[in-house]
């Protein structure tokens, strides 16, 4: 794989660093298909980390790097959002929009689903350009409702369930993003497609 | 068959091995954080390996026998006593129907272990009865009143009789972690036989330790995975040792990685312990 580097955590992980979001959501799928053997396979922002493994073992598994690979495999999800959210004005601002616009390039976005994090279902999800990044608030609101839809950096995101937060909300759905009891307990685990609608 | 909870103390939940393969979900491991003690108190009553047991955290926990059973107390030392009756520590005892089990607080260490035979019978979240602290996956914490069920014991072995557990000394052996790079010239060699204290805020999720200052780059990495006995370093200098409930993926630099053998030894220390740190 070119451009890799495998960084040892310990004796039984390793970190690989594939430097985007996109790489590592693109790997991990690759090595939960191909059936490498590790107790966790964790995608973040730029590496994945295998942990309960054979290091040796895994370096030397590792495929050519196919970065259009992940696309076309992952289940794919359409969530209708209410577009009523308290930042909704303030991301207009940003993206030097009206916010019907915010709307619209919201609904248009092909987003991907690249690694969970934060909290249980809590999916980085990818898709927007370089140019529509907002910063976080600057000081993070004590509670966030559940199905709260929400932007920060370049990433969407949707609340699970409650807790304090500091992205900029733009919407709500009702969807449930996280249930332990469901086969597959987050909704958008990592390799999922969404699109976004406007809810009736 | 079942126990009553009359008093859980300030935090008992029920812990087996914790819960793997949820971490790119966002789930935390969880499990007994003591894993050695937690092992010895289901050898003790004859249990799984996988059995639920009763963790404690400093206050100990105050039980009712629905039936006569057999249950072990191990982890953090503690007066046990059956009625009025002291029983051992670190052995199993059969308690008749109805008695009330007393789980002292801890008078060495934090975290006592209570295993029953046949293990406590809850419903696993996603394959485990772990109780995880972090967001609350699993079972609740044990509340006053509530009615643990068991499960049918006697399909494992006969357990040993007594065990010896000798003292640890408090020493954190560390291999360089994946962004020791971050640390500054010199703060690598520093840690070695360096002595902190632990601090008062740490918990399930993480040790934190409190000393010297360790000196390293500026910033925050990408979010990334992190594993049991990461060595976080944030911007305070102060050390974070990841434990069972840590967040699954984390932005400050993993500058060592604590040997797996010494993790049970975290569960044991409390705020204001010295604890030395030794590099390999």
């Amino acid at each position: 794989m070119g451009g890799v580097r495998v960084v040892p955590v310990g004796e039984c992980a390793c970190l690989v660093e594939v430097g985007d979001a996109v790489a590592a959501a693109s790997l991990a799928a690759w090595a939960r298909a191909s059936g490498l053997v590790a107790e966790e396979i964790v995608p973040a922002a730029t590496t994945v980390l295998f942990d309960g493994c054979d290091p040796a073992a895994v370096e030397a598994a590792l495929p050519p790097m196919d970065r259009e690979s992940l696309s076309d495999s992952g289940p794919s999800v359409r969530l209708q959002v209410t577009y009523d959210g308290p930042d909704l004005e303030r991301v207009a601002d940003h993206w030097g929009c009206s916010t019907d616009e915010v709307v619209e390039r919201h609904t248009a976005t092909d987003f991907t689903s690249l690694f969970c994090g934060f909290a249980p279902g809590f999916a980085y999800l990818g898709g927007l350009p370089a140019h529509l990044t907002v910063p976080r608030l600057e000081s993070p609101r004590p509670r966030v409702e559940p199905g709260s839809v929400a932007l920060a950096d370049r990433w969407c995101g949707i609340y699970p369930t409650a807790s304090p937060g500091g992205w900029l909300v733009i919407g709500t759905t009702e969807a449930t993003l996280w249930d332990a009891r469901r086969e597959s307990p987050a909704l958008l685990a990592p390799g999922t497609r969404v699109r976004f609608e406007v809810a009736p | 068959m079942s126990v009553e909870v009359l008093d859980p103390g300030p935090l008992s939940t029920l812990q087996d091995l914790g819960r793997t393969g949820w971490a790119h979900l966002g789930v935390a491991r969880a499990g007994a954080l003591d894993r050695g003690a937690a092992a010895l108190a289901r050898r003790l009553v004859g249990g799984a390996p996988d059995d639920a047991v009763v963790e404690t955290t400093i206050g100990g926990i105050v039980l009712r026998t629905g039936r006569a059973v057999t249950l072990a107390v191990t982890g953090a030392r503690c007066d046990v006593r059956v009625g009025r009756h002291q029983v051992a520590h670190g052995a199993p005892v059969t308690v008749p129907a109805g008695a009330v089990v007393t789980v002292g607080a801890a008078l060495v260490g934090v975290r006592s272990y209570v295993a029953v035979a046949g293990g406590i019978d809850v419903e696993p979240v996603l394959g485990s009865r772990s109780t995880d602290t972090l967001a609350w996956v699993g079972p609740p914490r044990l509340a006053a009143g509530q009615v643990l069920a068991l499960g049918s014991p006697g399909r494992w072995p006969e357990p040993p009789a007594a065990v010896v557990v000798r003292p640890r000394e408090a020493v954190l052996r560390l291999r360089p972690g994946p962004r020791a790079d971050w640390l500054a010239p010199g703060a690598w060699a520093a840690l070695h036989g360096t002595t902190y204290a632990v601090a008062p805020d740490s918990d399930r999720i993480g040790l934190r330790l409190a000393g010297p200052r360790v000196e390293r780059r500026a910033g925050e990495l990408p979010s990334e995975g992190m594993v049991l006995g990461a060595v976080q370093l944030p911007p305070s200098g102060q050390p974070v040792v990841f434990l069972a409930d840590h967040p699954p993926t984390g932005g400050y630099p993993v500058v060592a990685v604590v040997e797996d053998a010494d993790l049970d030894l975290c569960a044991q220390l409390r705020p204001g312990d010295p604890v030395v740190l030794r590099t390999a």
